[in-house]
This record gives structure tokens, C-alpha cells and sequence, in this order.
């Protein structure tokens, strides 16, 4: 794919108090590409994209968007680079109807009235932009859709704004087989259309079923982060429980003294 | 995706464009879905007209018709204001006595102080914007439930008003612009024209807004319903506007009574306004939003607290214009102006029109189809003869009522979706 990452995070420190959850993260995100979030829980992962789209600030470490280098201090800021996040519980009004959820807080207006044609036009775009034919009205109220199609429009509301970076976290987690394989598809198209997707998730079938790259977090540091083609099923959920695998991941050598997972029970991060 | 085939391929393009069929069918669907809407308050409505005429002969005369608007106003117009409060799913109970702590402000600065009517009217007005930021504050700010402040306000306020009153004589109101509110009548002619201006100005946006839709290729009503619909506004204009433009008085040749009563247009102006600022402002989209979801309002960047504020500060400043209202109607202003079944009856006028107690839902004409059904119970109840125990009882069972058909509707919206 390109060259230079869409989004390149080096050396990201972040603590709470005197717990430290991210230490010397390095992360890229590449437009086109989508590249899974993988970790066990409390492994770092919503708070790096906490930290990516603004909510929490960094401790260290450096933010390079489209090879630039940025400062992301609030969700203003990372939205007016194109950053928006999906998050897992949707966030969506079910008294509002489609067009009016996914303009919620940016409406069009002309004067002080609300330019509705314009918005529910946009919003058709959109979705057709995204193939999205489940729909059946755009003016049917969010409390009537399904999981898959709540999941579709809090993506295409994320999709509506230029956004270069779709942050999905845990998108398919509520939801069935059939609609799972309809959002899955849905965040491949969104790759596919040249944005940058970043999908966290704890199903390695999803993970192994759309990603380009994996990227894989274990007690707050990036272990890995490789081609999705160039790594197993199970070396993954080594990765995610262990930190290491074969010769991937943590160096094994300080490690190496014995007792695997003590270090993980007793001084998290130890390892390094 | 070619950007031609993008229009095709939209989902609002999939659906065929509706027939009035269709569009009877599709309401017909919402309907049983539980999204009602209004039509309790209507059938309520006009159940209680055909009941009251029959058992009433007086109660079908233009004279009570006309009664009915000056009657209701206050209440019609303080529910108004809860709605917007009602939408975020909080109470305010002090509604009523906030409307009579500012028509005591009225009352005290046009007779005792002397000032002209205008200065009283923004005295109150001013106070009820006060009353409204500071509810406001303490639930938003501080997170006392609004249910405990506005209780607090409730009892606070009927102090003040006995205060203001200095313990217990009333204030008359004797400034003819003010007595004219609720005492005066436009010229018939007037009436008409003020009934035809909005039917014009109704169809000319229903018009302009059909024609952009399709201009666009958006779904679009069928014309015939939407002709249907400013007939149908014609005729609910036309028709009172016709029978308040009767000769009301007994003796027309000493002195005639005829014309739409001044609080009417009010009334009228008011629903207009605030429909506009509800449907049709980025503003009114923050309200629902808020009410139907708060974290997501929130997350899409929506000052939360701030929505919450403004609704508090409408309401009371809905208060005291149905206070106003209140004063004009009595001529004067005593300690219980706003007290008893006041906030009762508007807190049933917002529930009965269909406005949900949970939040989220709700329009500021359901106040006015509420606020029509409490006065016409209120009034034909009396004309029954039934003592006023009575008529409470029975203003609490049609509450209980509204209250019930609005969790259930709310339980069968859930189950098929719609809400």
C-alpha cells in the first residue's frame, strides 16, 4: 500500500496516577488498509484510541497524521483531521430518525433553519456510497432498526464528515451472524474506498476475516504489528495472552527466567 | 459507484414514491405501532363536545364556545412550556405558582407602582426568565433532581406570592390593555383575515417545501394530501373563527359581543413560534436529542447542560405569560392566581395531548389539544352542575388516563419499534 502511514503514533506514554497503560506504543494506520486492534482486556486498547481521538492526552510520544506532525489535544481537534470513532454502545437517539441521528450535532442549516433536504440527500449518498440497501426509509426512527443497521448508521455517520479514519471499537459484538457478516463487509468497503480503518476486536474470525494488518497490544505495550497474511490464528491469540510468539512479540530473553506469566500477575510491563 | 448511479441506488429511491394509499397505510401502521400521537386528545375531544351538547343544550352556544379559549388560555399556555421541560423527561412542578409570582410582579408594577402595561409585562416576563435560569442551574449545574427543585419552588413561590400580595389582599389589574387580553375581541373582520394569513402562510410552506423535495428527487407527500392537509386547517380555522364571530351578548343593541377572543391569536402566535423553534431549529433537534438520549447528545458535541437551562428558562417564561393571561382574565391578582389545580391542569394538558412523561417525545401542540380537553371538562362539568370535588376527580381519572395510554402506547412502541 502507500508509503507513508496515514496515521503513525511513536512512543505514546499515557498513566493514570501510578499505573502506567501504554508504554512506548508505536502504531500505523494506513489509508485503504484496515488494521485490527487486537489485546486482552485492559491491554491498553481503548485507551490508545482514547488517546487518538482526543479524549485523553498523551504523557509522551509523537502523533504523525498523512506524515505531519499533529497535536491532538481534544475530539475537536481529531475530528477536524478526519479521525471519527464508532463507539460500542452506538450513541445513537432512538427518538431521532436516520438523517437526524447522523447529523446530530453538526446539522445543516440555511440561516437559522434546517436545511432537511440537503441533509437527507447527503445522508442517501452516503449510504448508497457505502452499498447500504437495508434501509427501508431514511425517516424511520433509529428505535426501529436492527443491531446491523444501528451498526450502519453509526458508521456512515462517521463516514458522512470526509473522515480519513474510521476508529470501529468492537463493532460486531452485539450483534448476530448474519448481521455481523453484513457489518464486516460494510468495514471492508470502507478500506476499500481508501479510508483508514482501525477495528478493535476480540473475535479472531472478524479479525482474520477483514484486516490487512494486525496490531496486537499485551499489558499496555505493541508487541506485534504485522500483515495479517504473514501471521496464524494462533499465533495471534499467543500474541494477545502471552506477548510473544515464536519470534514475534516480546524479546524472549529477560523474560526467559522461568515464570512465564509472573510477570504479568505481579509487575505488569516487568517484561520489557 | 459512479456519482449518477448514487441517486438511483439511495435507499430513499428504493422505496416507491407514495400514493395517497400508501401514505394512509403507512400512518394507519405507525398508528397500531403505538406512535398515536394526538389522537387520544382529539377523540377525547370531540367525545366530550358531543356528550357535553347532548346532556347541555348551553354548553353548544358561541357564547360558552368563546368561554372555553379565555378559560383554558392560562392553563394551554403554561402547559406549553412544559412540554419543552416534559421533552428532556424532567417536571416542573413549580410552573404554577411561578406563573403567579409574575403576574404578582405584573399586578404590583402597573397598579401599585403605576407604570405602563408594557413596563409590567416585561417586569414579569424578566422575572419569569430569572425564576427559569436559576431552576435551571440547580438541576443542571448542581444535579438536584428537577422533581426536588421544582417542589422546593412550588412551595417557595406560594410564599412569595403571599409576599408580594402583602398577606392576602388581592391586587386589581385595571390598565385596559391589559383587561383586554382576555376580555376583548378582534373585529370579525379581523378574525377572518388573521384565519386566512395563516392558512396562506401554511400552504405556501407546505407548498415550497413539496416542490424543493422533488426539485431534489426526495420523497415527497402526495399533492392530494398535502392539499388535504390545509383544507383541513382551513376548516379547523374557519369554523370557530365562524361561530366566535356570532353575537354572544344577550343584548346586542346595547352592547355587542362579537369576534375572536384576543388571547386566541396569542395562543395561535405562540404554537406557531415554538413549533418552529422545535422542528425546525438545530436548537429544538438538540432538545429531542437530549431527551431521548443524553450520553449521545453529549458525544455529538451538544452542550447538554445548556439544552437543559433553556428548557427550564421556556417553561417559566411560558409561566408567566399564561400569569399574564391569568391577571387579564380576573382583573386582578390574588394569592392563589397560579395556585390549586393550575399546574395540575397543565401537567395533564401537556400528558393528555399526547406529550410523554419519559422524555423524547412530544410536540407544543399537544399542550393546546390538552389544555382544550382540561378546559372543555372544566367547563362543561360546571354547567353539569357538578361541584368542583367532582370535576377534580374526574380531571385526575382523564390524567391517569392520558398517563396510562402513553405507557402503554410507549411499551407497544418498543415492541414493534417505532417510537
Amino acid at each position: 500500500m502507500s508509503a507513508t502511514p496515514l496515521l503513525e503514533l511513536r512512543g505514546i506514554d499515557k498513566s493514570f496516577g501510578p499505573v502506567q497503560v501504554l508504554r512506548d506504543v508505536a502504531f500505523t494506520a494506513h489509508a485503504g488498509e484496515v488494521t485490527a486492534l487486537v489485546g486482552d482486556n485492559g491491554a491498553g486498547k481503548s485507551t490508545l484510541v482514547k488517546c487518538i481521538s482526543g479524549i485523553y492526552p498523551t504523557d509522551a510520544g509523537e502523533f504523525l497524521f498523512d506524515g505531519r506532525p499533529v497535536s491532538i489535544n481534544s475530539p475537536r481537534d481529531a475530528a477536524a483531521l478526519g479521525i471519527e470513532v464508532v463507539y460500542q454502545d452506538l450513541a445513537l437517539c432512538d427518538n431521532l430518525d436516520i438523517v437526524q441521528n447522523m447529523f446530530l450535532g453538526r446539522e445543516k442549516r440555511s440561516g437559522i433553519v434546517l436545511d432537511e433536504p440537503t441533509m437527507e440527500q447527503m445522508a442517501a449518498e452516503t449510504l448508497a456510497g457505502l452499498s447500504v440497501r437495508t434501509v427501508k426509509s431514511l425517516r424511520q426512527h433509529v428505535a426501529s432498526l436492527s443491531g446491523g443497521q444501528r451498526q450502519t448508521v453509526a458508521i456512515a455517520k462517521a463516514v458522512l464528515w470526509n473522515s480519513k479514519l474510521v476508529i470501529l471499537d468492537e463493532p460486531t459484538a452485539a450483534l448476530g451472524v448474519a448481521q455481523t457478516a453484513q457489518v464486516l463487509e460494510l468495514v471492508r468497503r470502507l478500506a476499500d474506498n481508501g479510508l483508514a480503518v482501525v477495528l478493535i476486536s476480540h473475535n479472531m474470525n472478524d479479525v482474520f476475516a477483514v484486516s490487512d494488518r494486525i496490531a496486537a497490544l499485551y499489558l499496555g505495550q505493541m508487541v506485534a504489528q504485522v500483515k495479517t497474511t504473514d501471521i496464524t490464528h494462533s499465533q495471534v491469540v499467543e500474541l494477545i495472552t502471552a506477548g510473544r510468539s515464536g519470534n514475534l512479540g516480546l524479546a524472549a530473553e529477560p523474560a526467559a527466567n522461568g515464570n512465564g506469566a509472573a510477570p504479568a500477575d505481579t509487575t505488569p510491563g516487568a517484561v520489557r | 459507484m459512479t456519482t449518477t448511479a448514487v441517486k438511483k441506488e439511495g435507499p430513499a429511491a428504493v422505496t416507491p414514491a407514495p400514493t395517497v394509499g400508501t401514505h394512509l397505510n403507512n400512518y394507519w401502521r405507525r398508528v397500531r405501532g403505538g406512535d398515536i400521537g394526538a389522537l387520544p386528545a382529539v377523540f377525547m375531544l370531540l367525545a366530550l363536545c358531543v356528550g357535553f351538547s347532548i346532556a347541555r343544550p348551553s354548553f353548544f352556544t358561541a357564547g360558552n364556545f368563546a368561554n372555553l379559549f379565555t378559560q383554558g388560555a392560562a392553563v394551554t399556555l403554561i402547559a406549553m412550556g412544559l412540554v419543552f421541560v416534559l421533552l428532556l423527561g424532567e417536571i416542573d412542578l413549580s410552573a404554577g405558582f411561578a406563573s403567579g409570582v409574575c403576574a404578582a410582579i405584573l399586578a404590583n408594577v402597573v397598579t401599585v407602582l403605576g407604570y405602563p402595561w408594557y413596563v409590567a409585562v416585561l417586569a414579569a416576563i424578566v422575572t419569569g426568565v430569572v425564576i427559569g435560569t436559576v431552576l435551571g442551574l440547580l438541576v443542571a449545574k448542581v444535579g438536584i433532581p428537577s422533581f426536588v427543585v421544582t417542589l422546593a419552588g412550588f412551595l417557595a413561590f406560594q410564599g412569595v406570592v403571599l409576599m408580594l400580595m402583602k398577606s392576602g389582599a388581592n391586587i386589581s389589574v385595571r390598565d385596559d390593555t391589559l383587561v383586554a387580553i382576555a376580555n376583548r375581541n378582534l373585529s370579525p373582520a379581523l378574525g377572518w383575515a388573521l384565519a386566512a394569513v395563516a392558512v396562506a402562510g401554511y400552504a405556501a410552506v407546505q407548498l415550497l417545501r413539496h416542490r424543493n423535495r422533488a426539485a431534489r428527487g426526495l420523497l415527497t407527500d402526495p399533492i392530494a394530501v398535502i392539499a388535504a392537509r390545509i383544507v383541513g386547517l382551513g376548516v379547523v380555522l374557519g369554523v370557530p373563527v365562524f361561530i366566535l364571530n356570532q353575537e354572544r351578548s344577550r343584548l346586542a343593541l346595547i352592547s355587542s359581543v362579537k369576534g375572536v377572543p384576543i388571547v386566541v391569536p396569542i395562543i395561535a402566535l405562540l404554537l406557531v413560534l415554538w413549533t418552529f423553534v422545535l422542528h425546525r431549529t438545530s436548537y429544538g433537534r438538540h432538545v429531542y436529542a437530549v431527551g431521548g438520549n443524553a450520553e449521545a447528545a453529549r458525544r455529538a458535541g451538544i452542550n447538554v447542560d445548556r439544552i437543559r437551562i433553556s428548557v427550564f428558562v421556556i417553561c417559566s417564561t411560558m409561566a408567566a405569560i399564561g400569569g399574564i393571561v391569568a391577571a387579564s382574565r380576573a382583573n386582578s391578582v390574588d394569592p392563589n392566581t397560579g395556585g390549586s389545580n393550575v399546574l395540575l391542569y397543565a401537567v395533564g394538558a401537556a400528558v393528555i395531548g399526547g406529550t410523554s412523561l419519559f422524555g423524547g417525545k412530544g410536540r407544543v401542540l399537544d399542550a393546546v389539544l390538552g389544555g382544550a380537553v382540561v378546559a372543555v371538562i372544566d367547563n362543561g362539568m360546571g354547567l353539569m352542575g357538578y361541584s368542583s370535588g367532582v370535576k377534580y376527580v374526574v380531571t385526575g381519572v382523564v390524567l391517569l388516563a392520558a398517563a396510562t395510554i402513553d405507557a402503554l402506547s410507549r411499551r407497544r412502541a418498543a415492541a414493534t419499534g417505532t417510537r
